[in-house]
């Protein structure tokens, strides 16, 4: 495969349904632009299965790698993927086509736009995850942002302007740090490839300020506390097809950048550091459990547990161990269907209603059984309930956390309690009691579109619970290799001490 | 074989539950229905061949996780306390099937009522197979589960939906202290096998562990986080809130959950670690205190009800107290017996109170009944049953299984067993007097019921008839033909290495047949003395209750308020969370961090663009321009640094 640029055909296909969605005219033209953006998504996930069936695991190098050179003799157009971005790439060609199916009778103004935009998101998050060139990174890694800016700008909710600006601080703030790192790295070790710079020691003062540099981006990203405020406002703001593709994939990003950059690059500062983000990672989990205890918006509740679950996934990263790193990613990608779903259940209800509050509803459970049934599988998923691929996620975070710090895995470990209550609260309220609110007897259950689009998500959910080496054995050996890369790396540097 | 035992029931519970439509009510009851007498039958000849045959069985089906050194499968093993669990929940389970097609024949959504019961059953079964710590998991979460959503069944009720709620949390606090503990044994063995992991704990003694602040003894915190785990599901003081509050769930639940199976997992679990307790006599103490504490306790609470159901839920969690004192001194056989014959008599007691508030209209306050027992008399000869069982009636099943609890403890010479002697009898006694008050209160004087109910009461239908005679013959008769087995002669045979003594030739239960004579007689003296109190307060003179509520009034208060345990955690938990909840959000995230950071941002930079008059479409164009001014910059700083 080493000169078929598949890597590339999979991260511009969705382009080509921009051209066609531009070609389309007359009466039909939004309906066959949907068409168009579904069969594009839908091919694009197809395509990214030569990548799942024709990756070799058992090596932790890139793979599928595509080299052009681009702006001068350094930086290069340069892709490739190994165990731990195939499956964000899978993750992403697989929720995409199943966020066109959201909007697709809920979106009625600027239609084609909408589906432009959501294509050109698509292109950029495959290219956040193939990319290995620094500069090449931070195009799709930045720009990624503006079409989610459109979503929530144009098709948003009341207070749009005031999420996309919230948005549009918190990102500023991190990307302008993390390009002036970029650029020091540069400087530095005079190459923007990253699997070069993955093998190049940066002495430990710059490491420190390399790592907070870029931690500024990622924590924004995950989000992690305390600059988490803009994910619920993005969240409530968006239509429900971007609060799906902001949570099941944008979220991933923190964390692999943290995977992909902080881990190996400044393992020194990684290890130093490592207070920070326990620290501010358990503070996350139980403070936003108790904030989404007392949200009376759905998409609120759900986006702070989704800050909740994200410190899972940096508690996972940062214990330095094969269980926690696992797991880490399997809390991403789990949370990537689990909370996807939990959004699109408040869509289905949001469709018909118009509301988000919490206090409109109640009994749904009476004249909704397929819906209830749904829910109830995606609020158990999201408790970490064993089967689901939350449960494998957290325990193997938790297993690789306990290791190094009980403290820490304590304080976490009452997630599950309140991650528990907050769901079953939300639950209990929207579905349970009698039917007895205005306007809700006339609700209808989900319709086939609804039908077809959670069935993946539930029949993903619980493979990954009941067996997840599928999943698993592709990350195996680029993780264990990051864990031995990291502790030579540490050990180096105590060497260096040492003389 | 193991396979279709298991998944038998999760397969019917998906096809119940999925296309119920096309199934139709009795078909959903026909599949379960047969699903679980398949089991039941199969789980019969496990128990022939591995308890009476001594054989044990390892199945592995799949592999789960597997993550640097941490691995472990999808894998049954099957020794004799699993055949017994097997038996036990399965009989139960299939003959609480059977009695819920009458049951619930009025009910609209019997599929779905048929489907979460047999689910329920697939975890229970998962969980008393389990070969690892994850899988048991599993199943424990699985149950967990399944009693939430039966408890919440009739879901249109608050009452049952904050009861369903209330289950699923306390079970979770339960939950943490367990997964803590599996954690430290895969940290301290690096396994998470039951083999594995048994083998590496006697190279474990006496190695100090730092938890928290603290530095313990690795083993006892080992212990003790498991145990937290127990008491979450076995209901024990502290953690047994959720358990009355459970009965708002339908009858046949109750029975095969809140009494005869998921409860019990506590208790099994403590049994399938007794190669990792008896290696710590401060733990097995704590399991004692708590354990003779509960039994104790809930009793108080029993004589104080007046909801038919809650009686017998916390004559329950008084049971599991016995049987929890019972392993905490190391008489793992009397405790697992106990477990067998409640079983049947307490699942007969709950069916047989179903059958009563059948017959009064959905009626289960028993201030409201009275003289049932000429119109009911079949139901009343199944009560009784039960009854003389729960207060261990020479002959019926409990008078052996609770009378070897209590010589246990007195021949036991551990740490807290002379408690659990002292407490074991008196809850004795408070168990024969509640329950003989029930039985006062329900079936004999005048009937206190209103006209219509009155004229209304009748016999219940055969569907719920016959599985009661089931259980009546397992609450009279189990006790007397299998004590050999699990706690005399055949004791080792029977159990081989499924339950395991640190000291072999210290068998509890061998020196609780060398006890003084007054000690065996004492729970049959204190039983007679409960049945004449009853008679006297309830029968007698049925004015006793009043005057004695009247005199006694803060003691009644306490006991009827079941000791304030939900206000003080209403107080020290729940309301303050709620209060911190609302605090971070408002003060935190909206008062700190959205007001000083992108708030206030946002005020700065608005003041800057309303001097530019420059912002038509928002922040996006801005964004995309500073972030090409950024790429710019680095090109040009490229460009500049290559040249």
């Amino acid at each position: 495969m080493e000169h078929f640029p598949i890597l590339s055909i999979i991260t511009f296909l969705p382009l080509l349904g921009v051209l066609f969605i531009l070609l389309t005219k007359g009466e039909n033209a939004d309906r066959n632009a949907k068409n168009a953006a579904l069969w594009v998504t839908v091919f694009t996930f197809f395509a990214s299965l030569i990548l799942w069936f024709n990756f070799d695991k058992t090596t932790a190098d890139f793979q599928f790698v595509e080299t052009a050179s681009w702006f001068g003799d350094n930086i290069n157009y340069h892709m490739g993927i190994d165990g731990i971005s195939i499956l964000f790439v899978m993750l992403t060609t697989f929720i995409t086509p199943i966020v066109i199916l959201t909007g697709w009778d809920a979106v009625t103004t600027r239609v084609k736009e909408y589906l432009i935009a959501f294509l050109i998101l698509e292109t950029l998050m495959i290219g956040v995850f193939c990319a290995l060139d620094i500069v090449l990174f931070y195009l799709f890694f930045e720009g990624g942002l503006i079409p989610m800016f459109l979503i929530i700008g144009v098709w948003g909710g009341k207070n749009r302007i005031y999420a996309t600006y919230k948005l549009f601080l918190y990102t500023l703030l991190g990307s302008v740090l993390m390009l002036l790192a970029m650029l020091y790295m540069y400087f530095q070790a005079g190459t923007t490839d990253i699997p070069t710079l993955m093998q190049y020691h940066f002495d430990t003062s710059a490491q420190i300020w390399l790592f907070l540099a870029f931690f500024a981006s990622f924590a924004v990203k995950t989000p992690m506390w305390p600059v988490h405020t803009w994910l619920p406002d993005a969240h409530v703001q968006a239509p429900t097809a971007g609060s799906v593709i902001l949570a099941g994939i944008l979220l991933k990003m923190g964390g692999y950048g943290f995977l992909r950059f902080s881990l190996p690059m400044f393992p020194v500062a990684s290890a130093e550091l490592v207070w920070l983000i326990y620290g501010l990672s358990v503070i996350a989990i139980i403070y936003t459990s108790l904030v989404a205890l007392m949200q009376q918006d759905m998409k609120k509740l759900i986006a702070y547990s989704s800050i909740a679950h994200m410190g899972f996934v940096t508690l996972g990263i940062f214990a330095f161990n094969i269980q926690g790193l696992e797991g880490a990613i399997m809390v991403m990608l789990a949370h990537g269907l689990v909370a996807s779903a939990l959004f699109l259940c408040v869509g289905v209800i949001y469709d018909r209603m118009h509301t988000r509050e919490i206090a409109r509803y109640g009994g749904l459970a009476n004249i909704m059984p397929k819906y209830a049934l749904t829910f109830m599988f995606f609020t158990m998923a999201s408790a970490g309930l064993p089967g689901t691929g939350n449960f494998v996620g957290e325990v193997l975070v938790l297993f690789g956390l306990f290791q190094v710090n009980i403290w820490a895995t304590f304080l976490a470990a009452t997630g599950m309690i309140l991650g528990a209550a907050y769901m079953l609260w939300l639950y209990r309220k929207v579905m349970f009691g009698e039917l007895v609110k205005e306007g809700l007897k006339a609700m209808l259950d989900m319709n086939r579109r609804e039908v077809i689009i959670f069935t993946p998500l539930v029949i993903f959910t619980i493979w990954m619970g009941i067996y997840p080496s599928t999943f698993l054995d592709f990350i195996h050996v680029s993780v264990a290799n990051l864990v031995t890369h990291h502790q030579a790396a540490l050990a180096a540097a105590s060497d260096m001490m040492a003389h | 074989m193991y396979q279709i035992i298991v998944f038998g029931p999760l397969l019917a519970a998906l096809i119940a539950g999925l296309f119920n439509r096309r199934l139709g009510d009795r078909g959903a009851q026909f599949v379960t229905c047969g699903a679980l007498i398949i089991s039941a039958i199969l789980s019969w000849m496990v128990f022939l061949r591995i308890g009476l045959g001594g054989a044990v069985d390892h199945v592995t089906i799949a592999t789960w996780i597997t993550s640097g050194d941490l691995s472990f499968n999808w894998a049954f093993k099957v020794d004799t306390l699993t055949a017994v669990m097997l038996v036990v929940v399965n009989t139960i389970s299939c003959l609480v099937h059977i009695y819920s097609i009458g049951y619930m024949a009025h009910d609209p959504d019997k599929p779905r009522f048929m489907a979460y019961l047999s689910f329920f059953t697939f975890a229970m079964l998962m969980l008393v197979t389990a070969d690892n710590f994850i899988q048991l998991f599993f199943g424990w979460e699985g149950v967990g589960l399944a009693s939430y959503l039966l408890i919440g069944f009739w879901y249109k009720k608050p009452s049952a939906c904050a009861a369903a709620i209330k289950a699923f949390l306390v079970n979770r606090v339960g939950d943490f202290g367990f997964a803590l503990g599996i954690f430290t044994i895969f940290m301290v063995t690096g396994s998470v096998e039951f083999d594995t992991v048994f083998a590496a704990i006697p190279g474990l003694q006496g190695q100090q562990i730092h938890f928290l602040w603290m530095d313990l003894d690795l083993i006892t915190t080992i212990c003790i986080l498991l145990f937290i785990g127990a008491m979450g599901k076995s209901a024990q003081l502290g953690l047994h809130t959720w358990l009355p509050d459970a009965m708002e769930g339908p009858t046949p639940v109750s029975a095969l959950i809140h009494a005869a199976t998921m409860v019990t997992a506590g208790v099994f679990l403590v049994a399938r670690m007794s190669p990792i307790f008896e290696y710590s006599p401060t733990a097995l103490g704590f399991v004692a205190f708590i354990g003779a504490s509960t039994a104790i306790f809930a009793a108080t609470i029993g004589m104080a009800q007046n909801d038919i159901k809650r009686v017998i839920a916390y004559s329950t969690c008084s049971q599991l107290g016995y049987m929890f004192f019972a392993l905490g001194v190391s008489a793992y056989g009397a405790a697992i017996f106990h477990l067998f014959t409640h079983a049947f008599f307490k699942a007969l007691l709950f069916l047989g109170s179903g059958s009563v508030i059948h017959a009064m209209s959905d009626e289960q306050d028993m201030r409201k009944m009275g003289g049932l027992r000429k119109k009911i008399p079949a139901t009343f000869a199944m009560m009784l049953v039960g009854t003389l069982a729960l207060i261990g009636f020479p002959g019926f099943a409990g008078y052996y299984s609770k009378d070897m609890i209590i010589e246990s403890a007195f021949a036991a010479n551990t740490s807290w067993s002379d408690y659990a002697f002292i407490m074991g009898v008196l809850a004795a006694l408070l168990t024969s007097f509640y329950s003989w008050r029930l039985l006062f209160m329900t079936f004999f004087g005048e009937s206190r019921a209103s006209k219509p109910v009155q004229d209304h009461i009748h016999e219940s239908s055969n569907w719920m008839m016959v599985p009661l005679y089931g259980l009546a013959i397992g609450a009279a008769f189990a006790g007397y033909f299998f004590r050999d087995i699990f706690v005399g002669s055949g004791y080792e045979d029977f159990w081989g290495h499924a339950l395991f003594l640190k000291d072999e030739a210290h068998n509890v239960l061998e020196a609780a047949e060398e006890i003084p004579g007054w000690v065996g007689l004492s729970p049959f003296i204190v039983m007679l003395l409960g049945f004449v109190i009853a008679w006297y307060a309830y029968i007698f003179r049925p004015d006793t209750p009043a005057r004695f509520t009247g005199t006694f009034r803060y003691v009644y208060n306490l006991f009827y308020n079941k000791w304030y345990v939900d206000e003080i955690y209403e107080f020290l938990f729940v309301s303050p969370a709620k209060r911190l909840g609302t605090f971070l959000w408002k003060r935190g995230d909206e008062g700190i961090i959205d007001r000083y950071g992108p708030d206030g941002a946002a005020a700065a930079i608005m003041d800057l663009a309303r001097r530019f008059k420059a912002m038509q479409s928002g922040y996006v164009y801005h964004y995309a321009f500073a972030m090409l001014i950024g790429v710019a910059g680095f090109v040009t700083w490229f460009v500049g640094g290559a040249g």
